[in-house]
């Protein structure tokens, strides 16, 4: 099976059309799980820490380049909140902010028209107050589910919770794998319940969360990541936020590596979320480097890539206006989320 | 572009390092300068210039350094070096510690110097170059203040002519200055015409760092500088850089009795198994041919990809290709800069020109000025294309595919060089099967372009020999201590007495475990001290050293024997020679005159002893890289070795050449002592006594002259060792420059060989060479 083509990129037709996944690419319809596959599935661990180490100084944007990447960051977040304490007031101030997440000054000070963020995530509970405060936009509503985020409640309330959090309005459904299958090699189940979580989301798109921190070698999470993605996964994503480590620079290379052997398969392009313990703006765009360089310019929209971030964006902030008045700025100038 | 365009092409734009701070230091010196000679700068010259390859500007203005500044900076060195070695490990250490902290703080500044003067990208100059030109000076501080206790042994070389390439101006020389100050000699050193710039700035930090005046020198120009120094009063030549200047080299420096290593050219192969993480492999190949415009000696420059995966593995690596960013060495986000001149971008793009074999396929945008050349992949090569064979020096990579490890071992092998090889499977097995197999001084498994002052770097065949960094990168660098007397000419003895035997005996050659007449047909007789005749001896010629070392390599088989198996049948040589020790004690006396016979029969045995010993002790080294990994520093057989043998001590000298040699797993071709050769004959029937395998042990006698030069022009013979006449050793290591054997010769200087220094370490690493085999892991 050859791929010919170098690039691998076809450029977006629809520029500024970004928000919504359905737009611009076909679904990933899934395949029969193929375990020769899965099980050829080499990841050279230290081969990939050097790669993921040596990125960050192999590319450096500078300047108004800079600027612009800091926003393609933001037009990719998947702003957040996860916590027991969410309200619905503090889910309004969140879309308030996904709305506009830049100052109005600063955009105009870099000629950029208005932006906002890739979607807003948010447990089942929060999707009906989200849905109000963001009528009237674009962006989504992805919701946390399947007993979210250790993923061990019963079978039959996981598919429910899918199913009611759609029909609460959610178009993106983040879903938590079960580690245990990964861990005890039960492959097939894995495969199983990826695609009933899958056929459960229906018309909304599917993130699978593979919890790498918790799958034990990179070599797991290649394996996860394709059959997820034979399942019919849309995306498949980093963590929860609450494993003990979170979204890396070695694990996104895996992760998309595996996406880039899918797509040269089936053609069919797979989003990538990395999620958790991405929080500064210099991070953002080596993430985005390193999409850039692995999967191409193809993967730098919000239909194929998003952050999972909640503090991240402050700190873009703080750079970008840094790049507008050339003074180091201060958290406190900007809105919170 | 406006933010909002950028925004909808994500371009990366430029991010150039600021170069300021280098030009205002390049101004500071006048933009020109002589050399560094004593402590201080001479007056300069507009002899020549140095230019950005990038962008043809001229940097400076250097001297092309004439006789007699050679010869003055030679002086400076000579005149400095006792008082150097006497400062103690300790006082060079504070030294070369100083040294290291200087590099750390101006380290931006000599990165960025590096880029204008060579080309490379400054994250690799930055990044590389300069951390491990400092990594070299800690560890070889190290190295000086462990001297005494570690290796006490041994003592400085004296003053070391050093002459480096301009592919990684300031790492070469740290490679070459740092273990020779450590161990106490003082240097001359030439940096490459094309990039002087920071060895200049190197001399600057030695005054910041008081180093005393004398102990570097350092004098710029071309070709005929160096040949200069190689001509010069020197004790030990340290060359990088093509082959063919080193076999030069090697020619012209043949019987002057300088030490000499060389780390020359090579062709290295890349092998890629089907179970490898082909990503991670594709990424490697970006650090192994494309890393400094695949101007790296070590260079993975020859791909060889199991067939099963090859396709896709071709198709991986061209879309990594059209990744890759070629253009200002001093923006932050190129992959590959300008190559070191245009000379080298004509000199490339001339081979690939006349290239007819496979299919070319070319990456990357380049600039339309400066000396650009760009990323190139030729797949579809056979062997018998040149490109698969020449080394190109350039960002070429050539690819052919095989079918079994045992192919791939064969393919990568098919070459002169022998320089590094890089290996991915993910199969601990097979790469640690494969690594040891692999003609080659470093293997990296699973990583490629790994290198460390802690790591031996080095190569075989006419990848040169010698090490650079680890502690067998001290031996270049050293020499035993103590003085030696001159060796005394031994003629045969003559007379025209009866034969001493009742029935005729005929003493023959021994090749291939057989007793063979000579091919010539002639032999010679051999008389007694007292005049009788006591045989005749085969006259062997270049005929009968080809056989043996046809016999010698066909016995491969031994350099795969355990140490144990060895060892026991050097046990039982020295069993079968202790039966008959009375018999071999008359002949030695009867054969040289006096009584020492039952001595040098007993010190024999003694010997044989000593390397049964040792055949399964001599062990390797894993070295503290800074990886998770290991780097394994194995000692292997050097091949076939040929010994010239002391024509004094007629058995003992043999055996001492034989053992260590057979212990460590080479297979020798003794030339026997041309006055008393029947101890070596009569040593042929020990042996066949004693399982020793056809083929391991080769015995010639006749002329030393007329086996020692054959030998050392023989393709296929990895050394040669000569402890007999002194005007052999001028025959030997001319000609071994034909494929660059390791050579080893006395100088015409005399060796004890009842004593230490007829046996041990010395003869031990003579018999071996280090491979470094570096592990990373981690899952």
């Amino acid at each position: 099976m050859s791929h010919t083509d170098p690039t691998l990129v076809t450029a977006p037709t629809t520029v500024g059309q970004n928000q919504l996944p359905q737009v611009t690419e076909p679904r990933n319809p899934g395949m029969p799980l193929d375990m020769d596959w899965v099980r050829a599935v080499q990841v050279n661990t230290s081969a990939v820490e050097r790669r993921a180490a040596s990125l960050p100084a192999r590319r450096s944007v500078k300047k108004d380049h800079q600027a612009a990447w800091l926003l393609r960051a933001i037009s990719c977040i998947d702003l957040t909140t996860l916590s027991g304490d969410d309200t619905a007031r503090r889910v309004q101030r969140l879309c308030a902010k996904a709305r506009q997440p830049v100052a109005p000054a600063v955009l105009e000070a870099l000629g950029m028209a208005p932006i906002t963020v890739g979607a807003v995530c948010v447990y089942h509970e929060m999707i009906a107050p989200a849905k109000e405060a963001l009528a009237g936009t674009n962006i989504p509503i992805a919701a946390v589910s399947t007993g979210f985020p250790a993923g061990l409640s019963p079978f039959e309330l996981r598919i429910r919770e899918i199913e009611m959090s759609v029909a609460a309005g959610a178009a993106e459904i983040d879903i938590v794998i079960s580690r245990r299958h990964v861990l005890s090699g039960d492959w097939q189940a894995l495969y199983h319940e990826m695609r009933a979580f899958r056929a459960a989301c229906g018309e909304a798109h599917v993130k699978a969360i593979l919890a790498t921190g918790e799958l034990g070698s990179l070599r797991n999470v290649a394996r996860a990541s394709l059959i997820c993605m034979m399942a019919g996964a849309d995306f498949i994503k980093t963590s929860t936020g609450k494993e003990s480590v979170n979204a890396t620079l070695p694990v996104t290379l895996v992760m998309i590596r595996a996406i880039r052997d899918y797509y040269e398969r089936t053609g069919i392009r797979i989003g990538y979320k990395p999620a958790g313990g991405i929080s500064k703006a210099k991070d953002a765009v080596t993430y985005l480097a390193m999409i850039k360089e692995e999967l191409g310019d193809r993967w730098l929209r919000p239909d194929l890539f998003r952050f999972g971030a909640s503090s991240l964006l402050g700190d873009i902030e703080r750079q970008l206006e840094h790049h507008v008045t050339g003074s180091y700025s201060a958290s406190y100038r900007h809105a919170i989320s | 572009m406006s933010v909002s365009e950028i925004y909808e092409t994500m371009d990366y734009g430029s991010a150039p390092e600021s170069a300021g701070d280098a030009f205002a230091w390049l101004v500071d010196q006048g933009s020109r300068f002589g050399h560094f000679i004593d402590g201080a700068f001479t007056e300069p010259r507009d002899d020549f210039e140095s230019r950005n390859p990038a962008n043809g500007d001229v940097l400076a203005n250097l001297t092309q350094a004439s006789q007699e500044e050679v010869d003055a900076a030679v002086a400076a060195a000579r005149k400095a070096q006792p008082k150097w070695a006497k400062l103690g490990g300790h006082g060079r250490a504070r030294f070369l510690y100083a040294i290291a902290r200087l590099l750390q703080k101006h380290s931006r500044l000599f990165a960025v110097l590096e880029t204008l003067d060579n080309g490379k990208p400054i994250r690799e100059a930055r990044d590389v170059d300069v951390p491990l030109a400092q990594r070299h000076f800690y560890y070889h501080a190290g190295m000086a203040q462990l001297m005494e206790s570690e290796l006490p042994d041994v003592e400085a070389l004296g003053v070391c002519g050093q002459i480096i390439p301009w592919n990684f101006p300031l790492l070469m020389l740290a490679w070459k200055v740092a273990p020779a100050l450590a161990m106490g000699n003082t240097v001359v050193l030439k940096p490459a015409e094309y990039t002087s710039i920071t060895a200049l700035l190197f001399a600057d930090i030695c005054r910041e760092a008081g180093l005393p005046k004398g102990v570097v020198n350092i004098v710029t120009g071309d070709g005929a500088v160096g040949e200069m120094i190689v001509g010069a009063e020197v004790d030990k030549i340290a060359f990088t850089g093509s082959t063919a200047v080193g076999r030069h080299i090697r020619e012209v420096t043949a019987g002057s009795g300088k030490a000499l290593t060389l780390e020359l050219g090579g062709k290295s192969p890349y092998i890629v198994f089907d179970d490898a993480d082909l990503d991670s492999a594709v990424e490697g190949l970006v650090d192994a041919i494309w890393f400094n415009q695949g101007q790296v000696c070590c260079a993975g420059s020859r791909l060889l990809v199991h067939e099963p995966v090859a396709d896709r593995f071709y198709d991986k690596l061209r879309a990594r290709m059209a990744k890759l960013r070629v253009g200002n060495p001093l923006d932050k986000s190129i992959d590959m800069g300008a190559m070191v001149d245009d000379v080298q971008v004509q000199r490339v793009t001339k081979m690939v020109a006349a290239n007819t074999g496979g299919e070319v396929f070319t990456a990357g945008e380049i600039p339309s000025e400066g000396c650009y050349y760009p990323p190139t992949l030729i797949t579809g090569m056979n062997p018998a294309d040149p490109l698969m064979q020449e080394e190109i020096f350039g960002p070429v990579l050539v690819a052919t595919t095989f079918r079994t490890p045992d192919e791939a071992v064969q393919l990568a092998n098919n070459t002169r060089y022998g320089l590094a090889a890089t290996i991915w499977s993910e199969n601990i097995n097979l790469a640690l099967d494969i690594a040891p197999k692999l003609a080659a001084g470093v293997v990296w498994i699973n990583g490629t372009n790994m290198m460390d002052a802690a790591a031996g770097f080095g190569g075989v065949r006419e990848s040169g020999f010698g090490r650079e960094g680890g502690w067998e990168g001290l031996a270049a660098y050293t020499k035993p201590k103590g003085s030696k007397k001159p060796l005394k000419d031994i003629a045969p003895m003559a007379g025209k007495g009866a034969p001493a035997d009742p029935i005729d005996r005929t003493a023959k050659l021994y090749i291939g475990g057989k007793q063979t007449r000579p091919d010539g047909g002639y032999s010679a007789p051999v008389w007694g001290k007292s005049g009788g005749l006591l045989g005749h001896v085969s006259l062997a010629g270049r005929k009968d050293l080809r056989n043996a070392v046809e016999a010698a390599q066909a016995a491969k088989g031994w350099s795969k024997t355990t140490g144990h198996l060895r060892a026991q049948i050097m046990y039982y040589i020295a069993e079968n020679l202790a039966a008959r020790s009375k018999e071999f004690a008359d002949r030695l006396d009867a054969m040289q005159g006096g009584k020492t016979g039952a001595k040098e029969v007993e010190a024999s045995i003694n010997r044989l002893f000593t390397y049964a010993a040792w055949a399964d002790k001599y062990d390797g080294q894993v070295h503290g890289v800074p990886i998770r990994g290991a780097a394994l520093a194995m000692k292997e057989p050097v091949g076939v070795i040929c010994a010239i043998c002391p024509a004094e001590a007629p058995l003992l000298g043999l055996v001492s050449c034989m053992a260590p040699a057979i212990a460590m797993g080479n297979r020798v071709i003794l030339s026997a002592s041309t006055p008393f050769p029947l101890s070596a004959t009569d040593f042929i029937q020990i042996l066949e006594t004693s399982d020793v395998p056809a083929g391991v042990v080769n015995i010639l006698t006749g002329s030393q002259a007329d086996i020692a030069e054959p030998a050392a022009r023989h393709m296929d013979v990895d050394a040669i060792w000569s402890f007999g006449a002194k005007d052999l050793g001028k025959i030997i290591e001319k000609g071994s420059a034909q494929n660059l054997k390791r050579t080893w010769v006395n100088n015409g200087l005399a060796r004890d060989w009842t004593g230490p220094e007829g046996e041990g370490h010395t003869f031990l690493q003579a018999a071996t060479q280090i491979k470094n085999i570096w592990i990373p892991y981690g899952e």
